[in-house]
């Protein structure tokens, strides 16, 4: 079904920009859906992302990350055991499964719940209209200023699957978006859309490997009173590149909570645009990151821009690294407070953690502010293990490496503390101790 | 315009000229007089001729002419950088003078009797008495002072000339070289040579570029090994001539085991036109060595409507070049319409420091963006930042800051507080810091606030009788007195009432 909207914009793109280009060579590559209820949201995603163009070397916003491994054509082919993800095994949840980035219905639950309504984007997709329409590359483009996101627009002009979800209560099961892999080269666009209309509540659970380079999106909407808590964790060889960015607005009175745990992943870069809206609204984002270079690269950047433009809201950055063995850790936030924005309590906090030499943490924590009655504050640390610390609990008897592990965890202490759910913190906190135990040993 | 008015007054019976100055001063600006002096300028723009020319006129050698028209060509092909948080009109390069000269500075005055009486009495209304002896203000009844540390030695720059220095001779049997940086190029050009650009390269950033080709004076100072500088040593410039930039160079150097206090002051007029300032100051400290250098920046900030005021494009850096050199920078902005500075320190050698305090203060339509850069290169190296940031009326203040921890610098430290302070809802207050830290064994600490004045301290205040833009500036200086303390004393006193000064009709 050849779209004309997006053919021309297409064709547009390929006349303004010369034939070679990075942009052109990327998007030669990808197989762009014509789209169903997105048709419109493509359209113009490919009109700006032929405006804005990929980012450079040069570029402020890419200044720790080099963009090259996501502006590359094709992903390297990386070897990889498939296996099933047992982290929340033990909670009753909505099992969405994707491998390589498409909707397996066979090895999920029905799409079916209390207080929800789920699709996914492929299926909607297909058919005509769905609320879906409202947000789709929707709070993507208005994420773009005052920074440009290019590989999120390119993730709405070329995402295939995905999951829709609308939240009309209070849905106590978490639903648990799994992902798997098959393919080795498996180059995987997801896009996910959330709205939690006034009042509900939902629990949001991503883990697995998505692909051998991945570009998650997802766009949230939280109504007035909703709750929204979600919850990431990424393994060690989950992805070998992988880019991701959400997108949140915020609506009046709502608390949005999203936790995201790394434990390696050779090229990550997490992107979270928040966008408080509501008056009396609360966005906590926080991050708990463990690098070890030692098995190849180790490059973890998270990149948060968090707007208020209402008043009386709260928000909070917690951004936690250990890192070794030649691992980067990359963090780059900002607080922007909008005039009018009265009241606002802004916090941001990132801390890197050097096991070792040659390892780098790299922190751009940043303010802007146009109202008077706020309270922002942001503090950066970088060091190595507290030595008194570990001096008092080796005078006690704890072996080195088990001290070095309490001690880590400690230090990721207050980015766990944003997990609300004491079974979800419990599971994490699991993960963390074995990964960390593995290692201490090794 | 404010010229008009005073005109006005003045017919009136028993209203001398006298008073209106004095009631003028008691505004916000009291520096934005001029002096009627005739000058002689080059013709308008800058092209090759132009930075000949400027060389031409500081009798320069052939080398130095070299020096600056390499510049010149690099300067041609760079871009102005956009990266700052300054809104400001496209500057045209072409329609300024880049030398202005009073016609009596013709023939260089071989001592200060010699200088145009104007110009004295320009430096002198500017608080700043070109005589020798002189004891500064503020600081009489210090009883375990001794006489001579209240001296200071001052090298005066009017538009594109040093008018003249004072206590040279006194300072040369110390061993202490200070004079302009123009005679500096032809008495020593051994130390120039050496040193100069060797900080701050030609081709640096735009600015520093434009500087390096048509810079017209400036400070020299050197400090020979093992001595402790007699004096504090200052420099006063001032820009009065109409659409002419102003472009030092300083250069201070202070050998192995030296120390040196230098303090740097700036006024110019009220004018409608913005003019341009583009400074560079390079710092060279070796081993052991010292040195404080000391800002007070109070160009025009321009009027209430944002018309006029000086852009402010200034290069500062330190080299601490060898093992436990150590320079501390401390600045009070309140001037300028557009401030785009950023003092930094190299800490190459091991075990050397640096600090920086700053206060940034920027009201009506001022756009201030301001920092530091800490370069660890060497082991055990430390830095402290301290930037207090205040902003009310309109204005935009951004402090933009980098500490980088390079691997070989290795048990560093760096604790960096930057606060924020607004005053109104129609102003700004923004922090860019860039934090690197690639090595473990350093540790580094960043800390940012940003709040409004305090309800509670306000009123306390005003009930104890303060009116409340005395609670404000009582407040605002509570507020900077970590920096405010790091000021030599006769800078400090200074500060302090260009805070208060520079916040009037902030309030209410």
């Amino acid at each position: 079904m050849a779209d004309t909207a997006v053919l021309a914009a297409q064709t547009v793109a390929a006349k303004a920009r010369p034939a070679g280009t990075a942009l052109a060579a990327r998007l030669a590559e990808l197989d762009l859906p014509t789209g169903g209820f997105t048709r419109a949201a493509r359209a113009d995603a490919a009109a700006r992302l032929e405006a804005m163009g990929l980012p450079g070397a040069r570029d402020e916003y890419w200044r720790y990350t080099d963009p090259a491994p996501f502006n590359a054509p094709t992903a390297d082919a990386l070897a990889y055991t498939d296996r099933e993800s047992t982290l929340f095994g033990g909670i009753d949840r909505l099992k969405l499964v994707f491998v390589d980035g498409r909707f397996d219905a066979s090895a999920s639950d029905a799409l079916e719940g209390e207080g929800l309504e789920i699709t996914t984007l492929a299926a909607a997709d297909a058919a005509g209209d769905h609320w879906a329409a409202d947000l789709y590359g929707k709070l993507e483009a208005s994420g773009q200023k005052p920074v440009k996101r290019p590989f999120a627009v390119l993730n709405t002009l070329a995402a295939v699957d995905g999951v829709l979800i609308r939240v009309t209560g209070k849905v106590s099961r978490p639903v648990h978006v799994m992902y798997r892999r098959v393919a080795l080269d498996a180059d995987v666009t997801v896009h996910h859309v959330v709205r939690l209309e006034e009042g509900s509540e939902l629990t949001l659970l991503e883990t697995g490997g998505i692909g051998a380079r991945s570009n998650v999106a997802m766009e949230v909407e939280l109504g007035r009173e909703a709750r929204f808590h979600h919850i990431a964790s990424k393994r060690a060889d989950d992805a070998k590149v992988g880019i991701g960015h959400v997108f949140a607005r915020v609506g009046e009175g709502a608390l949005f909570k999203s936790f995201t745990l790394s434990v390696n992943g050779s090229m990550m870069r997490n992107e979270g645009v928040i966008e408080i809206v509501g008056d009396d609204a609360v966005a906590h984002i926080a991050a708990a990151v463990l690098g070890d270079g030692g098995e190849g690269r180790f490059h973890h950047d998270d990149t948060v821009f968090i707007t208020h433009a209402a008043e009386r809201c709260e928000s909070r950055q917690v951004y936690k690294k250990v890192l070794k063995n030649g691992a980067h850790g990359i963090f780059q936030g900002k607080i922007l407070v909008k005039p009018g924005a009265q009241k606002t309590d802004g916090y941001q906090i990132s801390q890197g953690l050097l096991l070792d030499e040659g390892s780098q943490f790299l922190a751009k924590p940043e303010l802007e502010i146009y109202a008077d009655d706020v309270k922002c504050s942001h503090g950066s640390t970088t060091g190595a293990l507290d030595e008194t610390a570990m001096f008092y609990l080796r005078s006690r008897g704890v072996p080195k490496e088990q001290a070095v592990v309490l001690l880590v965890l400690s230090f990721l202490a207050d980015a766990l503390d944003e997990i609300e759910d004491d079974r979800l913190r419990g599971d994490i906190l699991t993960r963390l101790d074995e990964w960390l135990t593995s290692r201490a040993s090794a | 315009m404010a010229e008009q008015i005073s005109d006005a007054i003045e017919v009136r019976e028993g209203v001398d000229r006298e008073t209106v100055e004095t009631v003028q001063n008691m505004g916000s600006y009291k520096y934005g007089w001029d002096t009627e002096i005739e000058m002689e300028y080059a013709p308008k723009g800058v092209n090759e001729d132009i930075v000949r020319l400027i060389s031409a006129k500081n009798e320069e050698p052939e080398w130095m002419t070299e020096w600056r028209l390499q510049a010149f060509r690099r300067w041609q092909t760079m871009t102005e950088p956009k990266w700052a948080m300054l809104n400001y009109p496209e500057i045209n390069y072409q329609d300024q003078y880049y030398y202005a000269r009073p016609k009596s500075m013709e023939v260089k005055p071989k001592s200060l009797d010699e200088v145009d009486p104007k110009l004295l009495a320009t430096y002198e209304k500017l608080g700043i008495p070109l005589k020798e002896q002189m004891i500064l203000a503020g600081i009489e009844g210090s009883g375990d002072t001794p006489a001579e540390g209240r001296k200071v030695a001052v090298d005066a720059v009017f538009d594109s000339v040093s008018v003249g220095t004072t206590f040279k001779d006194e300072l040369a049997k110390a061993g202490v070289i200070f004079c302009s940086i123009s005679e500096a190029i032809r008495e020593h050009p051994e130390l120039v040579k050496k040193y100069l650009g060797s900080v701050v390269p030609q081709s640096d950033n735009f600015f520093a570029t434009l500087n390096s080709a048509v810079f017209s004076d400036g400070s020299f100072v050197y400090i020979p090994p093992g001595t402790r500088c007699p004096m504090e040593l200052s420099t006063y410039f001032r820009i009065n001539a109409e659409n002419t930039g102003q472009f030092e160079r300083t250069l201070i150097i202070a050998d192995k085991g030296s120390y040196v206090s230098y303090l740097e002051g700036c006024t110019a007029p009220k004018r409608d036109v913005a003019q341009l300032h583009a400074a560079v100051v390079e710092i060279v400290i070796l081993e052991d060595a010292e040195v404080k250098y000391s800002t007070v920046q109070n160009w025009f900030p321009g009027d209430e409507e944002g018309k006029g005021g000086i852009y402010n494009f200034v290069t500062k850096r330190a080299d601490c070049r060898e093992a436990r050199a150590k320079v501390m920078w401390t600045q009070v902005e309140t001037g300028s319409a557009i401030t785009w500075k950023y003092p930094s320190c190299i800490l190459r050698g091991e075990e050397s420091q640096g600090e920086f305090y700053s206060i940034a203060i920027a009201n009506n339509m001022q756009q201030a963006d301001t920092g530091t850069k800490m370069i660890h290169l060497g082991k055990n190296t430390r830095s402290r930042i301290v930037s207090k940031g205040i902003s009310a009326g309109k204005a935009q203040n951004t402090y933009r800051g980098l500490v980088s921890m390079h691997p070989k610098a290795t048990n560093s430290r760096n604790y960096t507080q930057c606060d924020s302070l607004l005053i109104g809802d129609q102003c700004g207050a923004h922090t860019v810091p860039y934090i690197e830290v690639k090595n473990t064994s350093s540790r580094v600490e960043h800390e940012a606030t940003t709040s409004k004045v305090d309800d509670d301290q306000l009123f306390y205040c005003r009930a104890r009788g303060m009116d409340e833009e005395e609670a404000v500036a009582l407040v605002v200086n509570g507020f900077c007195r970590e920096v405010l303390q790091a000021l030599p004393m006769e800078f400090a006193m200074e500060a302090q009432s260009l805070v208060a000064i520079s916040l009037e009709g902030s309030v209410g």
